[in-house]
């Protein structure tokens, strides 16, 4: 027998993706370990990279709107709000209010829908397969009512810049307030699952601590800084669309552990609930579209424009040089600026806390690699 | 005792059993028999283009102005046109109609000034070649023609 085996030896080198389950797309995760414990990870990503951000250098402001769609694939409504408001305040624009208000709504049914993708696959991946067929039903409501309003399920295009293009169909206020009404005892029914069950907190509880300091430390944004004990939120920090009129709260934790994000994501479906209903119950009348000329040719300048996505802060930094087409389209992802703590979540935690913790950060990679 | 007789006569399966039935209520049943039953997509779904005609005299409504292939962001629309010298109208004469590369954002739909080009509700686009998703005016005009499969 030789002296020293591979058993001997101390360090492992697993790569985990890019085609695997529960990275949730293409991201690769280079881990090292000993035994069953990670002692770093390296993540590379780019294997969605679809050069985005240049794309939007060679389209006009009014065609570039649907890519924007095609980077947070599940929450393409956020996505393309952000976009909208950016080339608004280079205008120097605002949408009317009945377009606002249209947009809050449907904003917040997508929080609802991009939160319940991410209950189903989070639960998944520890091993609750149930939720996630309780999860696709109800989100399959949002998504009807989408396709109802603008005609495509999941890349929506539903705004334009300036306001909207296309007018509430008949029936959208009463579909609306039925899919509140039906979604309340819906979360209870997930909470009922999950929020007291042994296996989930044995999973959950701490696991992937980030604190406050180190969240602000990595630009973390989004329900992972809430949890771990900010109370930041862009809807109430600078308010956007006409968030400043809507009642709500800002759910936040303690711990920062992966257990306490499950339970900030949770109240917050419960809250962009309460969101839709105040916002439906008076849509104003009136015009759909602001002052916008067919040609978009915005004045030399540049804007940034950060709104509160599912995910965290989504912003898009805009560079006009007085032309048609944008000079240079910065996206900040919230995915990709998320994804960096990962390392600092996983160190020195189980390899199937890495599991956990990649289902817990609610990454998109259509965002990640843009 | 009660709780004897429970067990002998498997109490817990029966009351499980109520709920599995209970939820065998067609109102629940979600599966859709495609394609024997064809869904209903929305009334504003974009799917495949269609060129409108004029159906009083079966000319074409399109005036050849080339705004969609202007707004497309994706340049798959090319339109040709001649000048006709007795109306002193653009006449149009080629249409296409690139499927590979559209993206159904609807932006083409938005610009034509007449309604003549349109996104409507056929989602079965699949074809045996890629000059297949190439469509010309002919096709444009009178649109897919999918397999109906009768069950």
């Amino acid at each position: 027998m030789p002296d020293a085996t591979f058993l001997d030896s101390t360090e492992l080198v697993l790569n985990m993706g890019p085609q695997h389950p529960s990275t949730h797309g293409v991201l690769r995760v280079i881990l090292k370990l000993d035994g069953e414990k990670v002692l770093g990870t390296d993540c590379v990503i780019g294997y969605l990279h679809r050069g985005v951000e240049k794309i939007g250098e060679n389209r006009t402001y009014a065609q570039f709107n649907p890519y924007v769609d095609r980077m947070d694939y599940v929450a393409a409504v956020s996505n393309g709000l952000g976009y909208c408001l950016a080339v608004e305040k280079l205008l120097n624009v605002e949408a009317p209010p009945r377009a606002q208000a249209v947009r809050v709504i449907l904003t917040e049914l997508n929080r609802i829908a991009s939160h319940l993708i991410w209950l189903g696959t989070h639960a998944l991946d520890i091993g609750a397969v149930t939720p996630l067929f309780y999860c696709f039903r109800e989100r399959e409501e949002a998504l009807k009512i989408f396709e109802n309003y603008c005609g495509a399920r999941l890349t929506t295009h539903a705004f334009r810049i300036g306001g909207l293009q296309y007018e509430t169909y008949e029936g959208f206020e009463r579909e609306v307030k039925a899919f509140c009404k039906m979604f309340g005892p819906k979360v209870d029914e997930y909470e009922e699952l999950l929020t007291n069950n042994r296996i989930w907190i044995g999973r959950l509880k701490g696991v992937g601590v980030l604190s406050a300091d180190e969240c602000k430390e990595y630009g973390v944004t989004g329900p992972l800084l809430r949890a771990a004990g900010v109370k930041w939120d862009l809807r109430k920090a600078q308010p956007y669309s006409g968030y400043e009129k809507y009642d709500f709260e800002i759910p936040t934790r303690e711990t920062g552990d992966t257990y306490d994000r499950y339970v900030v994501r949770m109240q917050e479906m419960r809250q962009a609930a309460r969101i839709i209903e105040q916002a439906v119950e008076n849509i104003p009348e009136g015009p759909i579209m602001g002052k916008v000329g067919k040609v978009i040719k915005p004045p030399v300048g540049e804007a940034y424009v950060s709104i509160e996505a599912p995910k965290g802060e989504l912003g898009y930094y805009i560079v006009s040089d007085g032309s048609t087409q944008p000079y240079r389209v910065r996206v900040r992802p919230p995915s990709f600026v998320n994804l960096q703590a990962l390392d600092r979540m996983v160190r020195g935690g189980l390899i199937a806390d890495v599991v956990a913790v990649i289902g817990t950060l609610d990454i998109v990679l259509g965002e990640v690699d843009r | 005792m009660v709780k004897l007789l429970k067990k002998i006569f498997l109490w817990d399966l029966i009351a499980g059993l109520k709920v599995t039935f209970r939820n065998q209520n067609p109102k629940y049943i979600c599966t859709e028999q495609y394609p024997a039953e064809r869904p209903r997509v929305a009334e504003r779904y974009r799917g495949a283009p269609r060129l409108n005609i004029n159906p009083d005299n079966g000319e074409t409504l399109c005036i050849s102005c080339n705004l969609c292939a202007l707004a497309c962001p994706e340049e798959l629309i090319v339109v040709t046109s001649e000048r006709n010298e007795q109306t002193k109208r653009k006449d149009l004469t080629t249409f296409t109609y690139d499927l590979s590369r559209c993206m159904f954002c609807g932006l083409c739909e938005d610009a034509c000034p007449v309604d003549a080009l349109e996104l409507t509700q056929d989602f079965e686009l699949a074809t045996y070649t890629r000059e297949g998703q190439i469509w010309d005016r002919q096709m444009l005009e009178e649109g897919p023609r999918p397999t109906r499969y009768k069950c």
